[in-house]
């Protein structure tokens, strides 16, 4: 196997979870978090393969592959809101592992609906922040925004998932 | 307040679904499936991924086909069930269609550049080592030809089976020795006993008196050709001298 497909593996099962959970909380359901995790790795290959094994070494994976998810998923939902996912049955996936029962399930199901609903500005800031857990520099390198913007729109996605500020949702 | 922040922290726990990483390394075209296919020469091992089939075996063994994988290609390879289409293929492919596209990433330029000529020699036919090298712009390199085929990761697939030595011996192959070799041959219709007393006393080239065209012994076009209108020659300057002229299709020489 050549470097760059032994690299390529190892990013996958380093970053596997991480990038999947990324694309759950930014589209609100397993399917399509699937779908984006997937693309988002096959796009870090293509992009690998014409690397220099210097740029390979220097590269800073996470925030490298968060950059090319979140792309991914402006380039899907281009101009179209996530829709809200039905809570009881459309979503028959219900198949769990052993340690995560079918309620807790559930529930982060909704969770993540509820988040994917939120305007994509505030959205990407909240689940970057809160659900990746970056910095507030790292999520303003990943978006390319100041870090005031990024602290305002956390802020912002964060009332509206409380519940709080109705009114502020103008963009 | 902290309640939100915390049920987001969980949404960061959710786990990849199982399988996921193989899929993707899948898709990327890293990993390789197998699968064993029967087949006219018996039950051969079958590697393949996105850009085509990567490596053909019988082994006696799937343990034996995944050591010999990961000594000579090295991917990851994950057993699966036959797929149909692919079976359906590989038949067409034995039978001297050509529907499988191959991966030889891996291999040098020079090993690609030997096995693709090698792809272009029909069924029922043979040629010399020293006309793969001469096809594909290294006229010397007759033995590096030799030790590209007996490397050939794809045996039966890429006929490397139909490049023999121009003495008539059937040399050693890669996919079960040189009996196999003759065996398959003469499954795809090489007259062996005719090529082999040519080649022994000397004589390479067939022609035709009718057409003044002269060919390899095996070549497509002698097919309908009475016994009594063939002329054989020692070499090609003895071919031009008698005033034949080498076949477009087999290419004995260059035209």
């Amino acid at each position: 196997m050549d470097g760059t497909d032994r690299v390529f593996e190892r990013l996958v099962r380093d970053h596997q979870d991480r990038i999947y959970a990324l694309g759950f909380a930014l589209t609100g359901n397993r399917h399509d978090a699937e779908d984006v995790a997937q693309d988002t790795f096959i796009r870090a290959y293509k992009a690998l393969v014409t690397y220099s094994p210097d740029r390979i070494r220097d590269l800073k994976q996470k925030a490298w592959l968060h950059r090319i998810a979140v792309n991914v998923v402006r380039n899907r939902v281009r101009g179209v809101r996530p829709r809200l996912v039905e809570l009881n049955g459309s979503e028959p996936d219900l198949a769990t592992g052993p340690e995560e029962d079918v309620l807790r399930k559930a529930e982060i199901d909704e969770l993540a609906a509820r988040v994917a609903c939120l305007p994509t500005k505030y959205r990407e800031a909240v689940v970057l922040r809160h659900v990746q857990d970056l910095s507030y520099a790292e999520v303003a390198e990943t978006l390319g925004q100041p870090v005031g913007t990024v602290k305002a729109n956390v802020h912002r996605g964060l009332k509206i998932l409380r519940g709080e500020n109705h009114g502020d949702r103008d963009d | 307040m902290a309640t939100v922040m915390t049920d987001l922290r969980r949404l960061g726990d959710v786990k990849a679904p199982e399988g996921f990483a193989e899929r993707v390394l899948a898709e990327a075209g890293i990993t390789d499936s197998y699968a064993l296919f029967g087949t006219v020469l018996g039950p051969v091992y079958v590697a393949w991924n996105r850009r085509g089939v990567s490596a053909a075996m019988r082994a006696p063994s799937a343990q034996d086909f995944e050591t010999w994988f990961s000594d000579n290609v090295g991917r990851l390879l994950v057993r699966v069930d036959p797929p149909a289409d692919l079976a359906a293929k590989i038949a067409d492919q034995l039978a001297g269609k050509r529907r499988l596209r191959f991966d030889l990433r891996g291999l040098t330029p020079f090993s690609q550049a030997v096995l693709e000529k090698t792809l272009q020699i029909p069924r029922g036919q043979v040629r010399p080592y020293g006309w793969v090298a001469r096809e594909i712009g290294h006229p010397a390199a007759v033995r590096a030809v030799g030790t590209a085929l007996a490397h050939n990761p794809i045996p039966y697939f890429i006929p490397c089976h139909r490049v023999i030595r121009t003495d008539g011996v059937i040399g050693n192959y890669g996919g079960g020795g040189p009996e196999a070799k003759k065996s398959i041959l003469t499954l795809e219709g090489v007259e062996l006993p005719r090529l082999q007393r040519l080649a022994q006393s000397g004589l390479r080239y067939e022609g035709v008196k009718s057409t003044k065209i002269f060919c390899f012994p095996t070549c497509y076009h002698g097919r309908h050709v009475k016994p009594a209108n063939f002329v054989y020659f020692h070499d090609e300057d003895e071919a031009r001298g008698a005033g034949y002229r080498p076949c477009k299709d087999c290419r004995p020489a260059v035209a």
